[in-house]
């Protein structure tokens, strides 16, 4: 096991790019720490998959050099990177029973014959298939096939890295939840760096001790779950992000509040001249509705979802979300709307900034 | 239970029917008829029972056809299925070169049997042929009409040439829909290209194999124009296959009852084998799994 660093990494699938443009990966530093859960989340497209194909060497990087440990393996080949992938579709060798599948890597290896067999017998217990061991793969479900996938990347004991690519896809909604409690077990007791790759936050957030967020080709933000909620670095992450998303609106920022149309909105601190696009974005778990003060805003419907309802209202054109509490009363057809100051993130170009000086709390 | 039975739909059925009725049963139940029967013409027929089929069981000549019948299928599907296979993995999986070559490689399939024939009768000619004539040179006794060996090279480089095309296109078709995901994961296992063959691409392939098998299998089994038009069955009888000789008893001899008892069972024999590979292969799984390990 080791320590992976990406440095200065760049992919593109185009022979002569052209620009930026062209690039499906760009310009990528990134320290994967040892034995940490990650998850690699974005959007379809967003470059997740190339960027986790780069790391397995199934791809060679247009750019950059990849470091397991202090190793340059840049150019070295799949298999002496010793890590191991899990796929979308379940991949197991077909016409090979579940032993024969979890032995293979081994065989492949020249490995001793008991050493074998007394790892394939403590993989198969590790993912619960001590029982189908003599089986043929062909015939099993996909989740089995999944976790035999998985236990195929764990029978080698010096595996750097497991990497799965949303390997949850074709697994049926009442078993994910179970496929994943066991994956972040097996990572507790077995400690092995584990990055995994989807488009589904749920996944991504119960999952992972660090988030990467990816957009378009770029890495927008690392942090712990629960930094992406509180402090979205990009307006990518706070949309992406929560359900429903953050609400971003438009809006000018002057010093300490931010103006939408003529009304004013009061910050959480006091922010310099901003250039580009200036945008406040709030969750809809930080709007509380107002009879009195806030914004106007027009009710459009009331979602329920079951924990707590949603109201859907809009704020000067734009659409924003909130959070009701259990039991909240709503006027007919208009409200006001209240931000909580200090949840307010200011975004410039969809950058988060940071306040020049963050409000004193004790003066007001 | 609330169904409605209307069996109008049958109805429907009885299109295919008639035309299945007029195109197979009918004229088979014919042949039926002279297998059963004896006639000297005039429409006139006397029931004669299993007689023919005894008769052509126990011929001596029905007995080599079959046996010289049996050996070419073997050669043919030990060559071709093989041969098939590994040019299959040597095309290019994309690009304008893998248009190209599978354009070149269905040429021959294209080409009628007869014309095909003609062409390695000319082919191999001592005096004009290409290769018969760069043989001769080179030294090689080489002549088909007297050698039975050098005869059977020939209908069989001729059968490989062209017929491997529709094996390496079947498996083409099934290398192709094997997903991208399966090799990256033989990378990371490891797996040797033999490993990756065995595990990954054969099984993967085993769907079109047991239709190339069994295209092959007939195909070759009821060869009769190539031969017929290259070797005209000779040297003496060393290449008269099983329709070649069926044709010359049914046509040539007029021996109308013994050809229809012969066809009968050469199309048992066809139906036979082609079950036998049939459930050999898709059972050739199912097997293995039950044995214990």
């Amino acid at each position: 096991m080791a320590k992976i660093t990406l440095s200065n990494l760049a992919h593109t699938y185009f022979p002569y790019p052209r620009g930026e443009q062209d690039y499906a990966l760009k310009t990528i530093d990134l320290t994967w720490d040892d034995g940490g859960a990650y998850a690699l989340l974005g959007a379809s497209g967003c470059g997740k998959s190339t960027l986790l194909n780069l790391i397995s060497g199934l791809r060679r990087p247009s750019q950059g050099r990849i470091l397991f440990g202090d190793g340059d393996v840049t150019d070295a080949p799949t298999a002496e990177r010793n890590i191991a992938q899990v796929f979308q579709f379940p991949v197991v060798y077909d016409t090979m029973t579940v032993r024969e599948n979890l032995a293979f890597p081994l065989r492949n290896r020249g490995m001793k014959k008991d050493y074998i067999q007394s790892r394939v017998d403590q993989v198969a217990q590790m993912i619960g298939m001590e029982d189908t061991l003599s089986r043929k793969a062909r015939g099993l479900t996909a989740d089995a096939k999944q976790k035999i996938s998985l236990g195929r990347g764990m029978v080698r004991e010096d595996v750097n890295a497991i990497l799965f690519d949303e390997p949850l896809t074709v697994i049926d909604p009442h078993l994910k939840w179970e496929l994943r409690t066991q994956l972040k077990k097996l990572h507790q007791d077995f400690g092995h760096t584990m990055i995994y790759v989807t488009h589904d936050q749920t996944e991504a957030l119960t999952f992972a001790d660090k988030v990467v967020v990816m957009h378009d080709g770029r890495i927008v933000q690392v942090g712990t779950p629960e930094e992406l909620f509180e402090r979205p670095a990009h307006t990518f992450v706070g949309y992406f992000i929560g359900s429903p998303g953050m609400n971003l609106l438009d809006a000018v920022i002057d010093s300490d509040v931010a103006r939408i149309g003529e009304h004013k909105v009061p910050l959480g601190g006091t922010f310099g001249p901003l250039t580009g696009r200036t945008q406040i974005g709030i969750r809809p778990e930080h709007v509380t509705v107002s009879r009195t003060g806030g914004l106007p805003a027009t009710i459009l419907r009331v979602d329920d979802v079951g924990r707590h309802r949603i109201l859907r209202a809009e704020v000067a054109g734009a659409p924003v979300a909130v959070v009701l509490p259990e039991g909240a009363e709503l006027p007919a057809d208009s409200c006001r709307l209240i931000f909580q100051p200090e949840k307010i993130g200011v975004f410039a170009d969809d950058w988060r900034m940071a306040p020049e000086h963050p409000k004193d709390r004790s003066g007001s | 239970m609330l169904k409605t039975q209307n069996n109008k739909a049958w109805f429907l059925v009885l299109p295919v029917l008639l035309l299945v009725g007029f195109s197979a049963i009918l004229p088979l139940m014919t042949v039926v008829n002279y297998a059963f029967n004896d006639t000297f013409g005039n429409n006139a027929f006397f029931w004669v029972g299993l007689e023919w089929f005894r008769d052509v069981i126990r011929s001596e000549r029905m007995h080599d056809a079959l046996q010289r019948q049996l050996i070419f299928s073997a050669i043919i599907l030990a060559i071709e299925i093989p041969l098939g296979i590994a040019i299959a993995l040597t095309l290019p999986k994309r690009g304008v070169w893998a248009s190209l070559t599978l354009v070149l490689l269905a040429l021959p399939l294209l080409i009628p049997w007869n014309v095909v024939g003609t062409i390695w009768q000319l082919f191999t000619r001592i005096d004009i042929g290409l290769l018969g004539s760069t043989l001769a040179a080179l030294g090689v006794d080489f002549n088909l009409g007297r050698d039975a060996i050098d005869a059977w090279a020939t209908l069989i480089v001729m059968d490989v040439w062209h017929w491997t095309s529709l094996v390496t296109l079947l498996c083409y078709a099934g290398l192709q829909s094997i997903p991208e995901a399966y090799y990256q994961a033989g990378r990371i296992d490891q797996a040797s290209r033999w490993a990756v063959f065995r595990y990954i691409e054969l099984p993967k392939m085993q769907g079109v194999l047991l239709i190339a098998v069994l295209l092959r299998f007939m195909d070759s089994f009821m060869i009769y124009t190539e031969p017929f038009v290259v070797t005209g069955g000779g040297p003496g009888s060393t290449t008269t296959f099983l329709s070649v000789d069926l044709v010359k008893m049914a046509i040539g001899q007029f021996d109308l009852g013994p050809a229809a008892a012969f066809s009968l069972m050469y199309f048992l024999v066809i139906l036979l084998i082609s079950w036998v590979f049939y459930t050999v292969m898709t059972n050739l799984d199912q097997e293995k799994e039950e044995v214990p390990e």
